[in-house]
């Protein structure tokens, strides 16, 4: 429906158009025919500002209370192609769209960041388990070993990224905000959803990092990071722009440069580096096999 | 409630008795007896409920036995089992060695109950102990692998041996995704299906991978 007034509108800049709220207002970029931020944001002010101050986790439909079952049954009220949608959202993000107002509209989402994640913990240590194997394969020395530890430290490193970036985010927003009034605000809980939807592209990066090639491998994080990076970018710049300059490319950046510090952390540490020959010490067991030890 | 009106009892049932008479029962349960049966019959009794189970679990067909009768015996001994078996996994420093018995335990149980959490929380209406019951039986024919891994890794560890091993729990894996979902894909509302069979995916996929993965000393 956004495709529809969004032509009218382009058609005819003049014509006014009849909302709920109130009269329309001429948009503040009228060449822009998907992206109105003067109309979003009036809806977001007057749609979501109330219940976002008070409650945790706003949205217009949480009316259970929080200790009932119902009340974690409405984060789950997604059909399979909107999961779908969602990803494609996050994989191809659109110079002007809003991941949030395009495809979360109100209706977040904790299926996706959750099983996104745990698919990314398990795709990480199971890829950088095989990429070692192929490394390590022709040496003589070499005995496999499964590393089942490093999952652990997969999970805590990737759920602690998906929930807690998003908890400092949302506060930092919600400060902002109660100092510059007119900024678009997220809840908790949309933010929750773009995070975690913008991780689904290291799965099949972290595939591919399997091929044992420094610059392939550098390459595709810098593409990864890109695509989820932008899809970030692209949400979080109008909550900050209408604050001080430094403080929005502030935020901006540190949001980009955690996401980046995570993709750059995960390869360095699941993935051994590849081509490199360091000659491991070989120290004798006690029974008298060779046994090798990283170095 | 107007069809009702013109309804009256017949004479032959009889509305008057105990109301704690079961109709038409037939377990030996209701008698109250059980007590007094020989030790031998108890446990029999049980363990016949349990290979019942299993055999549902190999051939499975949409019964609803596997759902009605829930227990969680069979899953425990699968996944102490399975635990068991993956010990011994290769492991000079403790970073880098093959799952620990506790670290199967938890990530079979607790996947278990997130999965059927998930299920819950999307609409299902499965109850919570006959998913887990479901999802703990359908690891039976992963740790039938397990042991076929494990003979085979007795008579060598080389390609070949990986090759077998390889197509085995490949095997094995379908056979336990396709079996759980068998009996759970129809609890679930129709358009959110693939939404809880990925994470069933997901769970046997890693079960699998413990498998595949395990070494020797």
């Amino acid at each position: 429906e956004f495709d529809d007034a969004a032509n009218l509108l382009a058609a005819n800049p003049d014509a006014t158009t009849i909302s709920i709220e109130e009269p329309a207002e001429v948009p503040k970029n009228q060449h822009s025919r998907l992206h109105q931020p003067g109309r979003e944001e009036d809806d977001e002010l007057l749609g979501t500002d109330d219940s976002d101050k008070t409650e945790l986790l706003a949205g217009q439909k949480k009316s259970a209370p929080f200790w009932t079952f119902d009340y974690y049954q409405t984060f789950f009220d997604v059909d399979t192609y909107q999961v779908l949608d969602r990803i494609k959202g996050s994989v191809f993000p659109v110079p002007g769209k809003n991941f949030v107002r395009l495809y979360i509209r109100s209706n977040p989402d904790l299926y996706g960041p959750f099983w996104i994640c745990a698919t990314l913990v398990f795709t990480i240590a199971v890829s950088g388990n095989l990429s070692n194997f192929f490394i390590h394969l022709g040496k003589p020395t070499y005995h496999y070993v499964p590393q089942f530890r490093k999952v652990s430290i997969a999970a805590t490193t990737i759920y602690a990224y998906a929930w807690l970036v998003p908890l400092a985010l949302w506060g930092f927003l919600m400060w902002r905000n109660s100092k510059v009034m007119n900024i678009v605000s997220y809840s908790f809980l949309e933010i929750l959803c773009v995070y975690g939807y913008s991780l689904f592209i290291y799965i099949p990066t972290a595939i591919l990092w399997i091929i044992p090639q420094k610059v392939v491998r550098w390459v595709l994080m810098m593409f990864s990071l890109g695509l989820s990076g932008s899809v970030l970018v692209m949400t979080f710049w109008p909550a900050v722009r209408d604050d001080n300059r430094r403080i929005a490319l502030a935020t901006v950046g540190t949001v980009v440069l955690l996401h980046a510090l995570l993709s750059v952390g995960c390869l360095a540490y699941f993935f051994d580096a590849p081509e490199l020959d360091f000659p491991a010490p070989i120290i004798p067991a006690h029974n008298g096999t060779a046994v090798v030890t990283k170095s | 409630f107007a069809g009702l009106a013109d309804v009256s009892i017949s004479e032959e049932i009889p509305v008057e008795g105990q109301i704690t008479v079961p109709v038409g029962s037939h377990s030996p349960d209701e008698d109250g007896s059980t007590l007094d049966e020989p030790v031998r019959e108890t446990i029999m009794r049980d363990l016949k409920a349990v290979g019942k189970k299993f055999v549902h679990v190999l051939y499975p067909r949409k019964s609803s036995t596997l759902l009605r009768d829930w227990d969680l015996w069979g899953p425990l001994v699968l996944c102490v089992s399975l635990a068991l078996m993956l010990q011994g996994g290769s492991a000079d420093s403790k970073d880098d060695g093959g799952p620990q018995f506790a670290e199967v335990f938890v990530i079979i149980w607790f996947g278990a109950v997130v999965i059927t959490l998930n299920s819950k929380l999307l609409g299902g209406t499965i109850s919570f102990f006959q998913s887990l019951c479901v999802l703990g039986y359908c690891v039976l024919p992963l740790t039938v692998g397990m042991l076929v891994c494990r003979l085979v890794l007795l008579a060598g560890s080389g390609t070949i041996s990986f090759i077998i091993r390889l197509l085995v729990v490949l095997a094995m894996f379908a056979w336990s995704t396709l079996a759980s979902t068998a009996f759970l894909a129809d609890s679930q509302p129709p358009n959110r299906k693939a939404l809880v069979v990925y994470p069933i995916f997901l769970f046997y996929f890693v079960i699998s991978w413990m498998i595949l993965t395990f070494t020797p000393q």
